[in-house]
């Protein structure tokens, strides 16, 4: 029955998609067509697929940590950024200074998860000191981390000569991750590292106590209170480990996708894992296929704004439709069912 | 800087905050009721881009804005009928709009990017025009900014002076209370949302039919605004006067960013742009530092005076939502 | 008004809340409704208020057969109810929550409501400012408030929900004024309360529910004792009380304080021992609720001392309440004592404690079919908590207990329960008192107090009786203590020592 729904969920956003297409006087097939091709007609294509995976699966399997605990963590966005800019001043710091360059780029991928995991924590801070709903904490410090980046970026870190908005000096190559071609930029060990992510992120919930316990946070704080588990403590764990995650997407970002830190280095990921975390249930099971499939519909949708000239965004509009879809339907569902139970 | 110059700038900031306010009053209207529209960025985004599309089709303006008006309220029915009738979270539903109704505003108005639509022209008030310092201030405006003026009376009026209003601030308040007295809640609850809705859809039209006019996509610079408002709406304690007040800081933050350029070489542009958001956001933290449980109890260790003056200053700033914003209503 | 209840019914699936209920008001009558928790009361009071329909039966107003639809109907045909948490706007004016519902124009006349509102209030010496808000003012403030309204509204009928609780002296002097001047005037006064001394000196007619039926009317001279046998039935042993001596003290109060959000409770001491069972009595919102929950460490007193065992635990969290060995079980199981979406075993292994890092699913599942044999739980250990009955949600909170505990605290055990669950629990409780854990525990119900209490505690408007041997206390004067009745003894035991 559930599946159903879901399935009904599936049709109904690629009809919105395809009448928002009609609308743009845009060939529905065609364009749907491309999108596929766009994402695995070619290796390169596909990896770019890859490399757009790995950022969104690892905060994707943040989030589902705190979607457990109860929480709304949208500073997600601010956490991928502060991991960029710590790994960013790691390697600036260690760069000249004669250490082997597996070394520095170990210590500097490590700091961008403390940097994640701070940024996180202090939204957790504004949360239980301050009584500010994590939602506004967490777009708040969306914010200062933006303001943040574009001041390093412009300011004390900018090129020599002129400050422009391709971020800053790329850093030599040896400080690069690994990728698996010259010209891709996938790392095979960045993969890695996601994969394990989610599935460690899967044990964690299923079958430890400290995932039993985020869970009990989630669904019945004062249960799990009486039941003896510390709340505040468990919410700002889960805070601080999704931002790990975080900052290592961030710090992925900078060592191998693009050698730098740039304007936009979060691009979005934080919130369309968000959107992916939704769509799952907050399960971690699904994570991984559902994540390929929204990095496919984005890098699927860049070729379309050359070949159809259309505006890429399309892979959110397709996206946002089919959540937003199965919450309803989820919604339509339970109406249906209780309305059974309670007659 | 000459005083006429300041004054001009100052008239400016009136100009840019009246989005705002068509938003933020919209909103409050709505989470007064109870329920909350996260999807304000992306209706924002999604008006401005639709009231330009119909004004540029229709080479009418008054249809402009008519039309995000109607998407705005559209968007609002949504979330209402997500939340109310479906008993879904009001923020996964608004916070998905927020992303798809920006997606969309971007794929369906790439084609008209950087067309030249109408405009909104100013429209002086003659006598009034010549006052000095308040005629350049607030008569030469255009209608879309005096009907801001307006409204902010008029939300004031409606909530607080007339027979609905206080229906409006009960069934946000304690729905169990406002049924006893004869409001059919969840129908009110609906008519209320769409209504925020329709208010906050002319705050997008403004954008791109007179502030920012015309629709430039991804740098059209409206991403984010839409977080701004709904931080706005909480930092106005939810009462039309003290919001307004909030828009107007913000946009004033906004124009001094632009006007301290040149003063402070050292920062660079964006980040004076940026960073009034950031502030406007961690007012928050000043307006429900008094809920706080330590913070209770850290006053209550201070001596009578300063502790008196203390709590009156934190009631002062508190913005405390109404009570049952975000939970549906049940009979019984 | 002349009211009439004919033959009135409502069942909520199995339970009978009200059965056949016949009752005749004529006007200016002061009529009592008396009746422990889950007589009916609240039932029936809702049915003629609007808020809900009964299942058959009919309301006759003045003789006109009415239907009620809506609360809002009730008013229009003259029903209003005072509840007892008045349904007001606390961030709003006094005016604002006069005005509001009332059918009228776009712009109210608020000068010309609040110059009727003084009047209003004046006849009555109430002493209210329409232009203070409705937070800064006393649960009997805002009951005066409620009952203007409701006049103003045209009420002829005036419905009052247990309002005696949480007002100060004067105020309910006031109040019963007032009552009795509107009865003179022809309003029709419909009196619900659990406090027989108040109904004894108001009302002109007492009816009684029990169980859902209406077992007695009664018009003055009034005498308690038939009120008492009615309202709690005859007194039947269980017999399942222990005689055996208990040990050294487990839970101390000393002079301990509570501030409640509408009652304080004052200087309370009691000793709990090992092995012993001591008995809440009172009815709800008398103040046990927070008493038990200071037990638990889950609210700070505001005075005095807590100790367990040895140690001085004022002040501390839950939580460490807990490593002495002390449990609290909620009277909403599944809202606040079992998580819902978690199954059992997984309870279970929430409960026991960590063991490493990962869970050993095979003997978590072995564990949790033991204790669902032990226990006699109805559900499987992959069946989610809120699938399981009410009763065995109450084993189930049981099956979570720890061994060894040093006090166990129960909110109402055996609410909803039928007798074989009860006793089954009572069976569990007393063998941990074997054991060497104290009880304490808060029921309704006074024959199950009297039954399984060694000691017990009478709770009245935030009055603590001293602790008084169960042996020695007879349903009636149990009742009547519950009913704010016989305390006098307790000050004149203690000006005499």
């Amino acid at each position: 029955m559930n599946l159903l729904f879901q399935l009904i969920a599936v049709v109904v956003a690629l009809g919105l998609t395809t009448v928002v297409l009609i609308i743009s006087r845009a060939p529905p097939l065609r364009a749907y067509a491309n999108i596929v091709l766009g994402a695995v007609g070619t290796w390169d294509e596909f990896s770019n697929v890859l490399v757009s995976w790995v950022p969104l699966l690892l905060v994707t399997a943040g989030l589902i940590l705190t979607f457990t605990v109860g929480l709304w963590n949208i500073g997600i966005e601010g956490q991928i950024i502060l991991g960029a800019i710590f790994t960013t001043w790691a390697l600036r710091l260690l760069q000249s200074s004669g250490m082997h360059p597996a070394l520095i780029l170990t210590a500097s991928i490590l700091a961008g998860m403390v940097g994640g995991a701070l940024w996180a924590m202090l939204a957790g801070a504004l949360k239980a000191f301050g009584g500010v709903n994590e939602i506004f904490g967490g777009l708040g410090l969306n914010f200062v981390a933006t303001a943040l980046n574009l001041w390093l970026i412009f300011g004390p870190w900018k090129r020599p000569g002129v400050a422009s908005m391709s971020g800053t000096v790329p850093f030599p190559h040896e400080l690069w991750l690994p990728t698996l071609t010259a010209q891709s930029r996938l790392s095979p060990s960045a993969l890695i590292i996601a994969i394990v992510a989610i599935v460690v992120v899967y044990f964690l919930i299923r079958g430890t106590y400290f995932g039993l316990r985020l869970k009990a946070v989630g669904r019945n704080a004062s249960a799990a209170y009486l039941l003896g588990v510390p709340t505040w403590q468990y919410m700002m764990v889960a805070f601080a480990l999704c931002g790990v995650f975080a900052g290592l997407a961030g710090a992925i970002q900078v060592t191998s996708v693009y050698n730098r830190l740039i304007p936009a280095i979060s691009s979005g990921y934080g919130y369309m894992g968000l959107m992916v975390a939704m769509l799952v249930n907050y399960q971690a099971a699904l994570a991984a296929p559902v994540a390929l499939f929204f990095a496919a519909l984005n890098v699927g949708s860049i070729q379309l704004p050359i070949v159809l000239k259309l505006d890429s965004s399309l892979a959110g509009v397709l996206q946002g439709s089919l959540v937003l879809l199965v919450l309803l339907g989820q919604g339509v569902r339970q109406r249906l069912f209780a309305k059974g139970k309670s007659a | 800087m000459s005083g006429e110059l300041i004054l001009v700038g100052l008239a400016g900031v009136l100009t840019a905050a009246a989005p705002v306010l068509f938003g933020v009053l919209g909103e409050t209207i709505s989470e007064r009721a109870g329920v909350i529209n996260l999807s304000m960025n992306g209706t924002i985004l999604l008006t401005a881009m639709g009231g330009f599309a119909i004004a540029l089709a229709s080479r009418s303006v008054v249809l402009g804005f008519i039309g995000g008006m109607v998407i705005g309220g559209l968007v609002a029915l949504v979330v209402a009928f997500a939340s109310i009738t479906l008993h879904q979270s009001q923020v996964a539903v608004g916070f998905v709009l927020a992303l798809l109704c920006r997606d969309l505003s971007y794929f369906l108005g790439s084609p008209i990017m950087g067309s030249t639509g109408p405009r909104l022209s100013i429209l002086p008030i003659p006598f009034l025009r010549d006052i000095p310092v308040l005629g350049l201030l607030l008569f030469r405006q255009d209608v879309m900014t005096y009907l801001s003026f307006l409204l902010i009376a008029a939300a004031w009026l409606f909530i607080f002076r007339t027979r609905p209003g206080p229906m409006l601030r009960g069934i946000g308040e304690r729905p169990a209370a406002a049924y006893v007295r004869g409001a059919n809640v969840n129908r009110l609850r609906y008519f209320y949302t769409v209504t925020g809705g329709l208010i906050a859809g002319l705050a997008g039209p403004i954008y791109s039919l007179s502030v920012k006019a015309g629709w430039k996509g991804t740098i059209s610079g409206l991403d984010g605004i839409g977080w701004i408002v709904l931080a706005i709406t909480i930092f106005g304690g939810w009462n039309p006067f003290r919001a307004a007040f909030g828009a107007y800081l913000f946009s004033l933050l906004q124009w001094l960013g632009l006007v301290l350029q040149p003063a402070l070489p050292g920062v660079p542009s964006q980040v004076l742009q940026v960073a009034p958001f950031p502030l406007m956001i961690l007012t928050l933290l000043l307006v429900n530092i008094g809920n706080a449980e330590w913070v209770e109890r850290t006053l209550a260790r201070l001596p009578a005076p300063a502790r008196r003056a203390i709590a009156r200053i934190l009631r002062a700033m508190n913005a405390t939502p109404p009570s049952a914003m975000g939970t549906p209503f049940e009979k019984e | 008004m002349h009211v009439e209840l004919r033959n009135i019914s409502k069942n909520f699936g199995a339970v009978h809340a009200n059965a056949e209920i016949t009752l005749t008001i004529p006007s200016s009558t002061i009529q009592g409704i008396l009746g422990e928790n889950g007589a009916g009361k609240s039932t029936l009071m809702k049915i003629l208020s609007g808020f809900i329909l009964p299942d058959s039966g009919d309301i006759v107003l003045d003789g006109k057969s009415t239907v009620i639809h809506s609360p809002a109907d009730a008013i229009r045909h003259g029903i209003g109810m005072l509840h007892q948490d008045p349904l007001d706007f606390p961030p709003m004016k006094l005016v604002d929550n006069f005005i509001l519902g009332r059918e009228g124009s776009l712009f109210p006349d608020r000068r010309g409501a609040a110059g009727e509102f003084r009047e209003l209030a004046s006849q009555f010496d109430f002493g209210l400012d329409p232009d203070a808000y409705v937070d800064t003012l006393t649960v009997g403030e805002r009951q005066q408030l409620e009952i203007l309204r409701l006049l103003w509204l045209g009420a002829r009928v005036l419905i009052l929900d247990e309002p005696t609780t949480g007002i100060s002296r004067p105020q309910k002097e006031k109040l019963f004024s007032t009552l009795k001047t509107l009865a003179s005037r022809g309003v029709t006064i419909i009196f619900v309360s659990h406090k027989l001394e108040d109904v004894e000196y108001l009302c002109s007619q007492v009816a009684v529910l029990r169980q859902g039926l209406l077992v007695g009317n009664a018009s003055p001279p009034y005498q308690t004792s038939s009120f008492v046998q009615m309202m709690f039935g005859r007194e039947v042993s269980f017999g399942g009380r222990t005689t055996g001596t208990p040990g050294l003290p487990v839970l101390s109060l000393e002079r301990v304080c509570l501030e409640g959000v509408r009652l304080q409770i004052q200087d309370v001491t009691l000793e709990a021992r090992a092995g012993e069972v001591i008995g809440l009595a009172g009815m709800e919102g008398s103040g046990q609720a927070i008493f038990l929950s200071a037990c638990a460490g889950l609210t700070r007193p505001v005075a005095g001392k807590i100790g367990l065992g040895s140690r001085n635990v004022t002040g501390q969290s839950h939580h460490s309440f807990k490593k002495q060995g002390v449990v609290y079980l909620p009277a909403a199981r599944l809202e606040r004592g079992l998580v819902p979406g978690l199954t059992l075993t997984e309870h279970f292994v929430l409960s026991e404690g960590a063991r490493g890092f990962f869970i050993d699913r095979h003997a978590a599942a072995g564990l949790a079919e033991q204790r669902i044999s032990t226990f006699n739980i109805k559900g499987t250990p992959t069946s989610t908590v809120e699938s399981l009955s009410g009763g065995n949600q109450q084993r189930m909170l049981l099956a979570l207990l720890r061994t060894p505990l040093s006090l166990i605290l129960l909110e109402h055990p055996t609410r909803g329960l039928d007798i074989e669950s009860t006793m089954y629990v009572w069976a569990k409780l007393k063998e941990r008192c074997a054991q060497g854990t104290a009880i304490v525990f808060i029921s309704s119900d006074l024959d199950e107090i009297l039954a399984y209490s060694d000691r017990v505690l009478v709770f009245f408007a935030g009055r603590v009786s001293p602790p008084l041997p169960a042996e020695s206390l007879s349903v009636a004067e149990l009742g009547e203590l519950i009913g704010g009745k016989g305390w006098g003894r307790f000050e004149r035991e203690e000006a005499s020592v």
